[in-house]
């Protein structure tokens, strides 16, 4: 009888679109280290890896291929289990975000069935975009104290201490954002920033909220432990870091797990600020397409906006030289919050008579 | 204090100005400066497509030479073998039969002559030390190879070919 009840075709829809949506992400972070190699190559003057496949676009298998045959060494003093843990909690954080991100529009199909391209439409997205995120710093915490290793140790807690930081900073300015939309759901805020002009303003959200939107890609870099805030990862490729016990595939856990999230930090970031999947014109090809191809042009635009904004993070981290621990922490508490409080107060202050009146 | 030099600088400890305390103009002059950096042409050269050019006194592998008329020139007399410093030459001299006048330059000549490549340095001293002119360092690159057996190299992979039996073979 329990059988019966189950809605099957929800199920295998959501089903399809996690798998979906899992496999893009690790494709997408697997050619964003491709990526990654050759920006930074082109910048320094120099050819990125060419010579595996043409222009080195299977350098990602090798390299993947590579840390799966490498030994796994699991130090003797640590905790085993928690150790093994780490990566995998940071990975699962990073790839849990993606379920709230609408990818594209609603399709309404001819046969009257609504095909959602969001895996979840809870009204509280974005506090379970932030719950989540910092769930993740645990991954980094665990994986620092459980290799019995007083530097990981050391390592892991600057991380900890910078993200949460960063944290408040976001979620100040996010408060801007949300007085002016009213809705912490993604869809809703997707949906607001149709088209690109209504008639009084331009409608995404970087038009109307650059200053937030700017503490919020500051403090995005900081999340994401990416450079100029890399104090965590650059002790760890010098000298030492929490990921240093780690070997073969939980390092590259770790490793791949860093980038899928800027993957979906920039997924969210598109969303909150420059218009989700909407772009200038999209009512005449809306109606002049199916809607199963309106859809794909919209993911098509989404993707190409995360792909700008991925190239910017690693435009920044090849220009910018890393900053102090203290001055990190300076500019976190001390530049970061004051600012992302004066920007609620403006805004707030914008709406009451602007819009109120 | 007296200074014993012009080329001191007076260090500017001046407050940062507004500009720099933001950083962002700094950050945006960083960024061009980067920007410019993609468009420019690259130093990569694409070995094995395109190759440096070598100094002509470039020291590679080595090569053991002839005379115009095709004979040896090297007799054996192990002077490269002292010369060299890494120890890596080893041969045996042998003597020459009456028919092979036209095969070796004078009465010794080199048997088995061997160069270990792995232990060479490729200083030269051999090229320097030989006083028949019979062994020089060319400009080829030493090849990479699997085993340490195949880096030992005999006398005839350091032959340079016959001049008249390859013009009769050209």
């Amino acid at each position: 009888m329990l059988l019966l009840q189950i809605d099957w075709s929800f199920l295998l829809e959501k089903s399809v679109l996690i798998l979906v949506i899992v496999l893009v992400s690790f494709g997408v972070a697997a050619y964003a280290t491709w990526g990654e190699r050759k920006v930074a190559a082109i910048m320094q003057d120099r050819l990125g890896p060419n010579r595996a496949g043409f222009m080195g676009l299977l350098q990602p298998l090798a390299d993947g291929g590579k840390l799966f045959f490498k030994e796994e060494i699991i130090p003797e003093g640590s905790t085993r289990t928690i150790f093994i843990l780490g990566p995998f909690l940071f990975m699962i954080t990073a790839l849990m975000t993606s379920a709230v991100i609408p990818w594209g529009p609603d399709i309404h199909t001819t046969a009257g069935n609504v095909i959602s391209l969001q895996v979840a439409d809870i009204n509280i997205g974005i506090l379970f975009v932030f719950g989540v995120v910092s769930v993740g710093v645990y991954g980094i915490m665990l994986g620092g104290w459980a290799s019995n290793n007083k530097f990981s140790l050391l390592s892991s807690i600057r991380s900890a201490s910078q993200s949460i930081s960063y944290e408040l900073a976001m979620g100040l300015s996010l408060i801007a954002l949300l007085m002016m939309s009213g809705s912490l759901s993604m869809r809703e805020i997707a949906q607001q920033q149709h088209g690109f002009w209504d008639g009084h303003w331009l409608t995404w959200n970087v038009f109307k909220q650059p200053l937030g939107f700017f503490i919020f890609m500051v403090c995005a870099f900081a999340e994401l432990n990416r450079a100029p805030f890399d104090l965590p990862e650059c002790e760890s490729e010098l000298n030492m870091g929490y990921h240093q016990e780690y070997s073969s595939m939980k390092l590259g856990l770790y490793l791949f797990a860093e980038y899928i999230n800027m993957f979906i930090s920039s997924a969210v970031m598109v969303t909150l600020f420059w218009g989700s999947y909407n772009f200038p014109g999209m009512d005449w090809v809306a109606a002049h397409t199916n809607a199963i191809v309106f859809a794909l042009i919209c993911v098509v635009v989404l993707m190409a906006k995360i792909t700008a904004f991925i190239l910017f993070f690693m435009f920044i981290r090849w220009t910018l030289p890393r900053f102090r621990y203290d001055q990190l922490m300076n500019l976190g508490w001390k530049g970061l919050i004051p600012l992302a409080l004066f920007n609620m107060l403006v805004t707030g202050a914008a709406i009451l008579w602007l819009f109120n009146k | 204090m007296q200074q014993l030099t012009n080329r001191s600088v007076q260090v500017n400890r001046a407050p940062m100005t507004f500009g720099e305390k933001i950083y962002i103009p700094a950050i945006m002059k960083g960024l061009s400066i980067t920007l410019g950096h993609i468009f420019k042409k690259k130093a990569t050269v694409s070995y094995p497509e395109q190759k440096r050019p070598f100094s002509p006194v470039f020291r590679g592998l080595h090569v053991l030479n002839r005379d115009e008329e095709g004979r040896e020139r090297c007799t054996a007399c192990g002077l490269c073998a002292l010369a060299c410093p890494a120890e890596a030459i080893t041969m045996e001299a042998a003597e020459r039969k009456p028919g092979e006048e036209n095969l070796y330059r004078e009465e010794k000549y080199a048997a088995k002559y061997e160069i270990n490549m792995l232990r060479c340095i490729f200083c030269g001293f051999c090229e320097e030390a030989c006083p028949k002119d019979a062994i020089y360092l060319s400009e080829t690159v030493m090849p990479a190879n699997y085993t340490r057996k195949y880096f030992i190299y005999k006398k005839e992979d350091l032959l340079i070919p016959h001049p008249k039996k390859q013009e009769s073979a050209q």
